[in-house]
């Protein structure tokens, strides 16, 4: 009798216990720094410094927009601070807070990636938090095949199609990989690499004869590409495994190569095309939902995390770069120093061509995104023909920037309304 | 003398349940498969998903991988069951043995499968220990979308079809022995009292797993996705792709209508082809 009596009211006490523990931790909620390995990096090494608990959670983008999207409907939530890319964001700018007025405590914010925080709005809706980009990694085993007269931080398509030609006739079999798998990032290669390259543009130019040209040499470059690329999600992992010795992926999807057999791999720029070598930066940023329980802490929060040394700390936790003016220390990991300076020299390259995430498309960057992954598994998987297959996905691509009316972005020229597709 | 409102009273909580956890849910999923940017009734969704590229392919490769997958899986359950019922002594450990990979969540099972055909993985390692291959062969490259296929049934097989031999053994032990002993008298062989009396006899327990392995197989995913990638496109995989890459939930829901349609459609064959005549059951 008593225990029943009891039982309510001591699982009531638990639940209020329960919600006041939850009150006291600032909800951080991201779509960074996913990795298991980072995510306690960034719970154990970057957060302990803040005046006050973090509770740090990584999540895919579907899941947590899912959430974020739930708590800005009901009109409460518990998320604290959002972390994220900057397309993460472009979905959402009437939900976050305006960051305009957010004292940084003297932290330089680059001025270029403060602007697209402000996601085309005149409110500052989120604050740049970290940067990365897209590089190449090879085996120094590779090196010896490199075509005669090639400078490795030079490259161009042709050349690297030569060089992997060269590895699979003479190496017993296909050298050369790409992140095609279906956590892969070889969309971005597609969109920030191979068409600014040849084309000068991401999406005015999808189906003009220079696009054809490009997919023709991919489709070339594939030929002498590892077929187990479509597996492939962190290139990290066959550079280890020696069954790829040439690499594209995200900086920060190639650390654990650099940093575990530093003596072994060398990284270097991306290769360059007629037009230019096209290569994408990666913003991540932090943003306050409008539904956030402490505005203080989570205000708090983002000024901590701009600060030189959480910066620092964020880089040796994530790989990916500060956003402020600071000089790195000299006990950088491995990665950050051999990537640090291949990003260096192709952003530093005179023919370089930043192309900049897309913008202003909101809930349709993943149907953006798909366009370019189905014409890459439609030409260069199943062979279908290249003219057709782009005409078709043009239509695809020209009714998500109608519907998004998102104009244009670099390098494509600006655009009155939504960018055409020509 | 319970009173007659009890039955319903009991039924109650699962009724309740059913229709906050279910019902409700489901017609929120309908409205958004027929809901237009107007908030009208529309078949733009069905259209859209119809006129993806990989929609065909993700019908036919989910329709072949039922088809293929649960005809094997009945008759080894079957197989199994009898066995297991035949057996005298230590009857328990092989059924718990057999029941095994029901208690590995279907992630998993796909994840071990690929330990064992990834290029890396077991089954590289022992060809090339014993010297059949130089290099590591890539099983699961997209141009061999065949060994994916069976790749994937190995796995479904080896995963779920104790599910359905637990339903028949339960079902088997229904059955009185006095039928199969009264066959046994007329001379009938073991051959003819499985064909002529067990099977017919159990043919309720064969319905329900039929019915429930089918429709487990029309929602086939976690196995797919860890050993096909997107190389093997499947509509469960497309409805997860649409819904949480592609962030249309709109065709994410006209996608799971399909997957019921189909397993409604699978479900009312089944419940005639095996239905069991009134007046017969046991």
């Amino acid at each position: 009798m008593f225990s029943r009596r009891i039982a309510p009211l001591v699982m009531g006490v638990a639940t209020v216990l329960a919600a006041s523990v939850a009150q006291a931790d600032v909800l951080f909620w991201s779509t960074q720094a996913k990795p298991i390995e980072e995510t306690q990096a960034m719970r154990t090494n970057v957060l302990k410094g803040f005046d006050g608990k973090v509770d740090y959670q990584a999540n895919d983008g579907g899941p947590w927009l899912t959430r974020l999207q739930a708590e800005l409907k009901a009109g409460k939530g518990s998320i604290d601070v959002l972390g994220g890319l900057h397309g993460d964001f472009s979905t959402l700018p009437e939900g976050l807070t305006d960051l305009s007025a957010l004292d940084l405590g003297g932290a330089k914010v680059n001025p270029g990636f403060m602007a697209l925080g402000k996601l085309g709005t005149g409110e500052q809706k989120y604050i740049p938090w970290m940067q990365a980009t897209y590089i190449m990694v090879a085996n120094k085993k590779a090196l010896p095949y490199l075509p005669a007269g090639a400078d490795i931080n030079a490259l161009t398509y042709d050349q690297l199609i030569a060089w992997a030609k060269t590895l699979d006739e003479k190496t017993g079999g296909p050298k050369m990989g790409l992140p095609a798998g279906p956590k892969g990032l070889l969309h971005r290669f597609l969109q920030g690499y191979l068409y600014p390259s040849f084309t000068h543009s991401m999406v005015t130019k999808f189906e003009s004869p220079e696009a054809v040209t490009a997919w023709t040499k991919l489709k070339e470059l594939w030929t002498y590409t590892n077929p187990a690329s479509t597996n492939y999600a962190f290139m990290q992992e066959p550079l280890l495994t020696g069954a790829v010795w040439v690499a594209f992926d995200h900086t920060a999807r190639l650390a654990d190569a650099l940093n575990k057999k530093p003596d072994d791999f060398v990284a270097f720029p991306a290769p360059a095309g007629p037009d230019g070598r096209g290569f994408m930066p990666v913003i991540a940023g932090l943003a306050i939902p409008k539904t956030a329980p402490d505005m203080a802490k989570a205000k708090a929060l983002i000024k901590y995390m701009l600060q030189p040394s959480t910066q620092v700390a964020t880089l040796k936790a994530t790989n990916f770069f500060p956003v402020i003016d600071v000089t790195l220390p000299a006990d950088m990991p491995a990665s950050v120093r051999a990537s640090g300076a291949a990003i260096a020299k192709m952003s530093g390259a005179k023919d370089a061509l930043p192309a900049l995430l897309p913008m202003g498309l909101g809930q349709l960057g993943g149907q953006f995104n798909q366009v370019y992954i189905d014409s890459f598994q439609r030409i260069v998987l199943n062979g279908q023909p290249i003219k057709q297959v782009l005409s078709d996905e043009a239509n695809t691509l020209r009714a998500i920037m109608k519907k998004a009316d998102a104009p244009c972005w670099a390098p494509d020229a600006p655009s009155k309304g939504a960018c055409p597709v020509e | 003398m319970p009173s007659r409102g009890l039955p319903y009273l009991l039924l109650m909580p699962a009724a309740i349940f059913l229709a906050v956890f279910f019902l409700y849910p489901f017609t929120l999923v309908a409205w958004e498969a027929f809901s237009g940017a107007d908030g009208g009734l529309t078949l733009a969704h069905f259209a859209t998903m119809a006129g993806n590229w990989k929609f065909s392919s993700a019908l036919e490769n989910t329709l072949l991988l039922a088809i293929a997958v649960v005809p094997i899986q009945t008759a080894m359950a079957l197989a199994m069951a009898v066995l297991v019922t035949k057996i005298q002594r230590g009857r328990d450990v092989v059924l718990y043995i057999f029941t095994i990979p029901l208690g590995i969540s279907d992630l998993a099972a796909g994840l071990i499968w690929f330990a064992i055909f990834d290029q890396t993985g077991f089954l590289n390692s022992a060809l090339h220990t014993l010297g059949v291959v130089k290099e590591p062969v890539i099983w699961l490259g997209y141009q061999n979308r065949w060994v994916i296929f069976l790749a994937v049934m190995l796995a479904e097989i080896w995963r779920a079809t104790a599910i359905m031999l637990v339903i028949l053994v339960a079902g088997l032990g229904l059955i009185p022995k006095e039928y199969s002993e009264a066959a046994e008298v007329f001379g009938a062989g073991p051959w003819q009292r499985f064909r002529r009396v067990t099977l017919p006899l159990l043919r309720p327990s064969l319905q329900t797993a039929l019915i429930l392995r089918t429709i487990l197989a029309f929602e086939v995913f976690a196995v797919v996705y860890a050993l096909g990638g997107n190389n093997l496109p499947i509509l469960m995989g497309q409805t997860f792709h649409w819904q949480f890459d592609l962030q249309d939930y709109h065709v994410a829901a006209a996608l799971a209508m399909v997957i019921l349609g189909i397993s409604i459609g699978f479900t009312l064959v089944l419940l005639r082809v095996l239905r069991v005549p009134k007046g017969a059951g046991i």
